[in-house]
């Protein structure tokens, strides 16, 4: 009896025991088209990679401006010297060829030289990547873990004051804008107001002269308000949608029965009813994860942070084609493989999906 | 209850205390990190370090290839050029040349280099790498991207001693004391393959010549500079120069105020009223080198001739470019949009280049006189009709399209006003505010233009913008010219003026194109926007403004601000209160959450008991 009905962690995977929707199911035909459905997503993951591909070379091309125009802005230059920037850069090549170039290039990794910064492309993304990566990805662990929790216990305890003060305060940090919360936190926790000291830096990633594990510390210190920023304005998401998807598996017969066979009432949140719901959360949390990668424009430009979100503006403003047709392939290529990912965990998560 | 939900109960207790406690951990750690970072750090190893915010990225550290403010500040800074500019008055004074003599024929000029200059590797500092660095630009296409204009007209630069320098022209010149060029070390740059490719930002310290070195570079992070201890003219004061970037100008204010930088530039008139009460900090609202003007299409065309774009036919008669400049009320432009952080504009040159400023006579002035526009254009032909819109020699209404920059406040605010100001006379205004103003504007497609230059102390470039040969050489051409003026007059003074090698000759010639310029109504000079800056007198005792008397501090011509800031005595006691707080912060971050991990817990025995 106590066994059925806690079973071991692992048979979360298989959804809960007996009570559960999916109990009665074989495993074996949960799991049996698979390798199918694993198939199928992949050819469309790579199909969409391909569109992305496609799309991030056309798109471009429709932004006004003529790139080899902002390289000589302001200077004197004769038809021919024009021609020859416009052969440096392939642009003189008809429009297919361009492209087929392009492709062709894309697939071996180079993305082609910025023109604004006279650099590989490649560098350039892989020189902010790691500190955006740092930025949300220590953003999205808390906001996710915080969103879950406070989202689980809100819908538990649904109604109560404690729903209502949790649900409110996330929609209210959920609708500031991140920016102008950023700007505060500077203001309150970093100059320091009042009795309240200026406890963070302003801005920016390191100190800049530190080594070592002084240097790590340095960084923990700067990243502090930036991620306490991203994980107030996005936990509000996480929340939301994990209660109402708790709350619509609450009213089910497995809970009630859960419930009879006298089991605490602490347990059946965590064992039966929250794996239950995590479904859409779990489509939420993947979609987070390949955002994480494009950074976050505001809260990196109001904290200086040297991530890929600035970059991207950069690259917009001139416009600087290889850089932005870059950005735009990795940022659209990290959402697809999360989106994957996501798509591939579901049928364990939930064998009616792998069917 | 069975044994594991005993266990599950202390397992929930146990994870809510871990992870307060892990919580309380990463806080702590992150508040016993550095905390407040540019004081400490400063007095903890006993360095001053001057830090500068700036918001731009540096697009290349080549000197071959920078094209953008932040990074020629650099240069500057660690390079020296032939010659520099007095702060006082802007005039050539010795740089790496000591001297500089043109021949009788002026086109031949000798320039003395300097025998007490070395580069920061140890090799003295020679005329053949002045000449290797003019002969690079002119034979290679990659390292003329920059600063390729200057050697334009260079017919041959040798070297026939290590102090000797000479450059043969193809005409003459008078701006030979004004080369803008880094000098760079030969013995470093022959051996850069590609100069169109690379940056210079990998190794480092950077060899150069000027008052600092270049120690430390990361992309929109930083930009770390040493005093060089052998600069000829002596060493900087501070120990360390660092760019910091700040892409948000409220947060470089609140860095200001903390204390974390010394400098911030580029304040808004918002901005700037905050800081004016301030403790420790000054604001400085001084001339700018820039101005601000509308331009009028006057007809696109290139050097063959050939009339391209769409510019208002009507903006061809002088008397309406006059009408339209009469009904625009500089004074409420700089009162309401600038607040007062900016100058009056009139003649081309702002007035801090005082040996080149021109004010109109007061006869020539063109005030603010609506009536006395609307009678011009009257004059000229264009009469309002039953709507009261002004109508066009095709007798459709006049609706000018104004190209403005989307990410200018001021071209908007300015807009607004031209809407309400021509309206009057019955002109519609159609404002296009454009991230890329540079396709319709190179097209010619556009009847007028929010339009702005900084001028150099050597007014030669923004004067020969406005030259027919600026003109593209075919509409498919990309020409120097501003705004397509093509005036014979205006020109043949530009070639008196370039040729003209009396200093005093000259400025009254450069005068006499400003006139020419101001008459013409092509461009209407509305204002000469401040530079608004601030620093902290608790870090800064001392600074070099540019011009002297009254002048900015962030893009000088020269390296005199940060080359001579002399650093502040330190202050104990700003730095015991923050550590008081600091350790206030500490305490109390730690006792509530140590508080928080308590409550969670008793609150959940408490449910669990409950239930039991």
């Amino acid at each position: 009896m106590t066994a059925e009905a806690t079973p071991p962690l692992v048979g979360k995977t298989e959804g809960p025991a007996s009570a559960g929707p999916s109990a009665r199911r074989p495993r074996a035909s949960a799991t049996a088209g698979y390798p199918r459905y694993v198939a199928g997503k992949l050819g469309g993951a790579a199909v969409s990679l391909l569109a992305v591909l496609v799309t991030s070379f056309f798109l471009f091309r429709l932004i006004p401006g003529d790139p080899v125009k902002f390289m000589t802005g302001g200077r004197q230059v004769s038809a021919e010297q024009l021609a020859a920037y416009r052969r440096e850069f392939g642009l003189d090549l008809p429009m297919w060829e361009q492209f087929t170039d392009y492709c062709g290039k894309a697939l071996t990794g180079d993305l082609g030289t910025s023109y604004q910064f006279r650099a590989p492309v490649l560098d350039k993304i892989t020189e902010a990547l790691p500190n955006t990566l740092l930025l949300t990805g220590t953003s999205f662990v808390l906001y996710t873990v915080l969103g879950v929790f406070l989202g689980t216990r809100a819908a538990w305890r649904n109604g109560g004051l404690g729903d209502r003060i949790n649900t409110g305060l996330a929609l209210t940090l959920y609708s500031i804008p991140s920016f102008w919360l950023g700007l505060l936190l500077i203001i309150v926790f970093a100059v320091g107001i009042g009795p309240i000291p200026g406890l963070f830096p302003t801005g920016g990633m390191e100190s800049g002269d530190e080594q070592g594990f002084a240097y790590v510390l340095d960084v923990a210190h700067h990243l502090v308000l930036p991620v306490v920023t991203l994980v107030a304005v996005e936990y509000g998401q996480t929340l939301l949608v994990t209660r109402s998807a708790l709350l619509d598996e609450m009213g089910s017969d497995y809970l009630t029965t859960a419930r009879a066979k006298g089991l605490r009432d602490d347990l059946v949140r965590r064992r039966h009813a929250v794996p239950n719901a995590l479904l859409p959360t779990m489509t939420l949390i993947f979609i987070n994860l390949g955002r994480t990668v494009a950074g976050v424009i505001l809260v990196e430009t109001v904290f200086s942070w040297p991530g890929l979100g600035g970059l991207f503006y950069q690259a917009l403003s001139v416009p600087d084609l290889p850089l932005v047709q870059g950005l735009f392939f990795v940022f659209a290529a990290a959402v697809i493989v999360m989106n994957t990912l996501a798509d591939l965990i579901y049928p364990l998560l939930d064998p009616r999906v792998g069917r | 209850m069975d044994t594991h939900d005993q266990y599950g109960a202390r397992g929930t207790v146990l994870r809510l205390l871990a992870a307060a406690g892990a919580a309380a951990l990463t806080l702590t750690v992150g508040l016993v990190t550095p905390l407040n970072p540019a004081p400490q750090q400063a007095e903890a190893d006993g360095k001053k370090v001057l830090t500068v915010a700036v918001a731009q990225s540096v697009d290349s550290l080549s000197p071959f290839l920078a094209a953008r403010l932040v990074s020629t500040s650099i240069h500057r800074l660690t390079y020296e050029y032939l010659t520099n500019y007095d702060p006082k008055d802007n005039h050539a004074i010795p740089g790496l040349a000591t001297k500089w003599e043109p021949s009788a024929d002026k086109l031949t000029w000798t320039y003395t280099i300097r025998d007490n200059s070395k580069w920061s590797d140890g090799k003295q500092a020679t005329a053949e790498d002045a000449a290797w660095t003019f002969n690079t630009m002119m034979t290679d296409e990659g390292a003329a991207t920059a600063n390729g204009s200057f050697v334009a007209n260079f017919e041959k630069v040798t070297a026939p001693s290590p102090t000797k320098l000479v450059i043969e022209l193809k005409k003459p010149q008078a701006t030979m004391a004004a080369l803008d060029v880094p000098i760079v070390p030969k013995h470093v740059w022959e051996k850069v393959d590609d100069f169109s490719k690379f940056n210079n930002d990998k190794s480092f310290p950077v060899v150069g010549n000027g008052p600092f070195v270049l120690t430390g570079y990361k992309a929109d992070s930083y930009v770390r500079l040493k005093p060089n201890k052998s600069f000829w003219r002596g060493a900087p004061k501070f120990d360390e120069l660092v760019f910091k970037y700040y892409k948000d100008g409220d947060a470089a204010v609140a860095a200001l105020q903390k204390g974390e930088v010394s400098f911030v530039s580029g304040l808004t008139p918002a901005q700037a009223a905050a800081l004016k009460g301030q403790a420790d900090v000054t604001v400085n609202d001084a001339p700018g080198r820039r101005f601000y003007a509308l331009a009028t299409n006057p007809g696109a065309q290139s050097k063959d001739g050939e009339k391209f774009g769409d510019g208002h036919e009507s903006l061809l008669d002088r008397r309406v470019r006059q009408a339209l400049f009469m009904a625009v009320d500089r004074q409420t432009v700089i009162d309401k949009v600038f607040q007062g952080h900016a100058e009056e504009g009139e003649g081309y040159i702002p007035p801090r280049f005082s040996t080149y400023y021109w004010q109109p006579s007061d006869g020539q002035k063109i005030t603010y006189d609506p009536e006395k526009a609307a009678q011009l254009l009257k004059e000229a032909g264009y009469s309002k009709n039953g709507d009261g819109k002004l109508v066009g020699k095709n007798g459709k209404p006049i609706t000018y399209r104004v190209l403005c920059h989307a990410t200018d406040p001021q071209d908007k605010a300015v807009g607004k006003y031209l809407q309400e100001w021509w309206g009057k006379l019955g002109i519609g205004v159609e404002l296009d505010c454009r991230d890329n103003v540079s396709d319709p504007w190179l097209a010619g497609e556009y009847d007028l233009a929010f339009d702005g230059w900084s001028v150099n102390p050597d007014p030669d470039f923004v004067l020969s913008i406005h030259t027919c040969s600026a003109l593209p050489a075919t509409p498919k051409d990309i020409g120097a010219t501003d705004n397509f003026i093509c005036d014979k007059k205006f020109d043949e003074l530009y070639a008196q003026q370039l040729a003209e090698y009396d200093p005093a000759k000259r400025a009254e010639i450069v005068k006499r194109m400003e006139s020419r310029l101001y008459d013409t109504g092509y461009m209407n000079v509305m204002a000469y926007p401040n530079a608004v800056e601030a620093y902290r007198t608790d870090q800064i005792a001392s600074i070099t403004k540019m011009p002297e008397a009254a002048g900015n501090i962030y893009g000088q011509d020269g390296y005199w601000s940060w080359w001579s800031a002399t650093p502040a005595a330190a202050s104990e006691s700003s730095d015991d209160s923050s550590q008081t707080g600091v350790i206030i912060g500490i305490v109390a971050g730690v006792v509530v959450l140590a508080g928080l991990g308590v409550f969670f817990a008793m609150r959940h025995r408490a449910t669990a008991e409950d239930r039991e």
